[in-house]
């Protein structure tokens, strides 16, 4: 119970604290925020834009700093982002929900496979130590974690893309397809995600094999497989039942912690790839100084992380005795 | 990612060093790290990098920000990796470029160490509600996703040049280490050679400096290669997105001007891939060191040879 509670804590106050950040940015710059707004806009907006960017900073002249960040709360929790200002005159929420299923979908399938493959790997490496996935892959991962996600998406692209020609170089979909539920479009869209899905799988994989395959051999070393092997239990068996089952729990806690880290490299290779996800979205925002867009994303990654967390935890709680007990 | 094999290393690691507290020193390090092969690789890109950064005018043929070549030639004796769509020499940039690229891993490795230091292990010291919220703020610089919150902020602080680039990586990147440090520090609290000093009646700043902070050596210079890593690849993003100084020169602009200037497509696709190869081998330098350590702190994950 006691740990429900602390972890109920930190939920909120990062929660929090990700939103007075976005409040605070704002006022720091130079001259406070509207006059920095307005310089910087001069000349490009309407009075009512100008507005609706005082609707999602939360900036009113009327009301003191106190009232105006109680209302910008407000604001926030009841989901009113306010209007875009590189979409003008979209909402920022509508802009968001044309990027988010593409995010999900690519970003999100790449993960798993990622995660998956990794753990498997890591999991067969440890089980033999010395062997080809043992000696080899850790060190190959180690250099390739090096590079940046971004620029394996352009060698990608540049290999597979123009100089073979196999995959399509940018894009979501080609745009002489109509966007509707038919087997041309679905085909189309799966063949223009390959090439990111396939970068995002090849640079976030290490990670998960290194951990699993560190968690795997301190498994290993316990009595209990010392025991399974003098049982005679088949190597299968104590591979997956015994040793793996217990060496999996850090990785789920990792999988939840270094999904921001997965979603950032993510975002890089979307704006590779111009691919129309939110990384691609972020880049506009910033390029088009569309506040109101950026910070938004920014909250929603954000969640989107504490809630991977979150569910990371009490998934954990459940299948690990230990963690209630230590509470 | 990885905390857990971490901390099972780093009470291998005090197990060790707790014997002889006196002799944690850096002796020990630079003597392991040039028996392990991978750190050896380590040290030598690091070297190379290092003096391409110190004396890049005697090494550099031209001019880098000079665009008086013609564009997009290919690699030649002239020019050994082709010139830009702008008409100037790749070699010469990637060889400037050094300098800022390792200046940002190295300062801002430096820093956030520092900061993780300062907080970890002052969480651990102290015990009760300022580790409590100490420990708080450091899981929450922890969970909130790295890359959207330093666009966010340089995008505020934009023009701000190199300092502002190496801030937004400082803010973003010391979160890791303060938990690890916290949790070492936390371990070594109920020694007995701090009971001893404690019962010296020596201050807790010299408990925590002169005590506490050589028996973690090891930890805090893997800290380091570990945020420099992240520097380097952080900063290579930022810039590569148009959000550092583009008139600098350094790998990450380089492949800001290569992507906008379409050089994959134009026919100067080594615009784009060098400086990458130079931001993925320095990070793999530091990458490799840190591996290395860990293999030196726990024996347990070095090599194996195979057995029947």
């Amino acid at each position: 119970m006691r740990y429900l509670v602390r972890r109920l804590e930190f939920f909120v106050v990062t929660l929090w604290a990700a939103l007075t950040l976005n409040f605070i940015l704002p006022r720091l710059l130079p001259g406070g925020p509207e006059v920095a707004l307005l310089t910087r806009f001069h000349g490009r907006i309407q009075p009512a834009t100008i507005k609706s960017l005082e609707v999602a900073l939360g900036i009113r002249n009327d009301q003191n700093a106190i009232q105006q960040y109680l209302s910008y709360m407000g604001n926030m929790l009841r989901g009113d982002f306010g209007v875009s200002l590189g979409f003008y005159p979209q909402r920022v929420s509508h802009v968001i929900m044309l990027a988010l299923p593409w995010t999900l979908g690519l970003v999100g399938t790449a993960t798993l496979i990622a995660f998956l493959l990794g753990t498997l790997i890591g999991i067969l490496g440890a089980w033999r130590r010395g062997g080809i996935l043992d000696s080899v892959l850790p060190p190959i991962f180690v250099v390739t974690s090096a590079f940046p996600y971004f620029w394996i998406g352009l060698i990608c692209i540049l290999v597979f893309a123009i100089t073979l020609g196999w995959f399509p170089q940018a894009f979501g979909n080609s745009s002489e397809v109509t966007s509707e539920l038919s087997w041309t479009f679905i085909s189309d869209v799966l063949w223009h995600s390959i090439l990111p899905a396939f970068t995002i799988v090849l640079t976030s994989i290490g990670g998960w094999i290194l951990t699993m395959r560190n968690n795997m051999i301190t498994t290993l070393a316990e009595d209990y497989i010392k025991m399974a092997r003098a049982k005679g239990l088949s190597p299968t068996r104590i591979m997956f039942q015994y040793a793996a089952r217990n060496a999996i729990l850090p990785n789920l806690v990792g999988f939840a912690m270094s999904l921001g880290f997965v979603i950032s490299g993510a975002l890089l290779v979307e704006i590779v790839f111009n691919y129309p996800g939110l990384g691609t979205f972020l880049l506009q925002a910033v390029k088009n100084e569309d506040f109101s867009l950026m910070q938004t994303l920014f909250l929603l990654i954000t969640v989107a992380v504490l809630l991977a967390v979150m569910v990371a935890d009490f998934l954990t709680a459940w299948l690990d005795p230990r963690t209630r007990e230590r509470g | 990612m990885g905390l857990d094999v971490r901390l099972v290393a780093d009470q291998s690691a005090i197990q060790a060093e707790a014997a002889r507290p006196e002799a944690g020193g850096l002796h020990i390090v630079g003597r392991a790290l040039l028996g392990n092969r991978k750190a050896l690789a380590g040290v030598i890109i690091l070297g190379i990098f290092l003096v391409l950064a110190i004396i890049p005018g005697m090494l550099a043929p031209y001019d880098p920000h000079a665009q008086i070549f013609a564009q997009t030639l290919g690699p030649s004796r002239e020019h050994l990796l082709g010139t830009t769509g702008n008409g100037q020499d790749i070699f010469s940039q990637l060889i400037w470029g050094t300098r800022e690229s390792l200046a940002i891993a190295i300062i801002a490795g430096l820093l956030a160490t520092g900061i993780s230091l300062l907080i970890g292990v002052s969480s651990a010291y102290l015990g009760g509600l300022s580790d409590h919220v100490l420990s708080l703020v450091t899981d929450v610089f922890l969970v909130i996703p790295t890359l959207p919150l330093m666009i966010v902020l340089a995008a505020y602080a934009r023009n701000g040049g190199l300092a502002v680039l190496i801030s937004v990586i400082v803010v973003t990147g010391w979160s890791y280490g303060a938990r690890q440090l916290r949790s070492q520090a936390l371990s070594l609290r109920n020694r007995e050679f701090l009971d001893a000093a404690r019962v010296r009646g020596e201050r807790s700043g010299y408990v925590i400096v002169f005590e506490i902070l050589p028996t973690m050596t090891s930890l805090i210079v893997a800290n380091f290669l570990g945020v420099a890593l992240y520097a380097v690849l952080a900063a290579a993003g930022l810039q590569f997105i148009g959000l550092g100084n583009p008139s600098d020169m350094s790998w990450g602009t380089m492949l800001f001007w290569a992507q906008n200037n379409g050089a994959l497509n134009a026919g100067s696709p080594l615009w784009a891939i060098v400086p990458g190869l130079c931001i993925g081998l320095l990070g793999a330098a530091f990458a490799l060191l840190n591996y290395a350590f860990d293999e030196i702190t726990n024996p347990a994950l070095r090599p194996v040879r195979r057995r029947r």
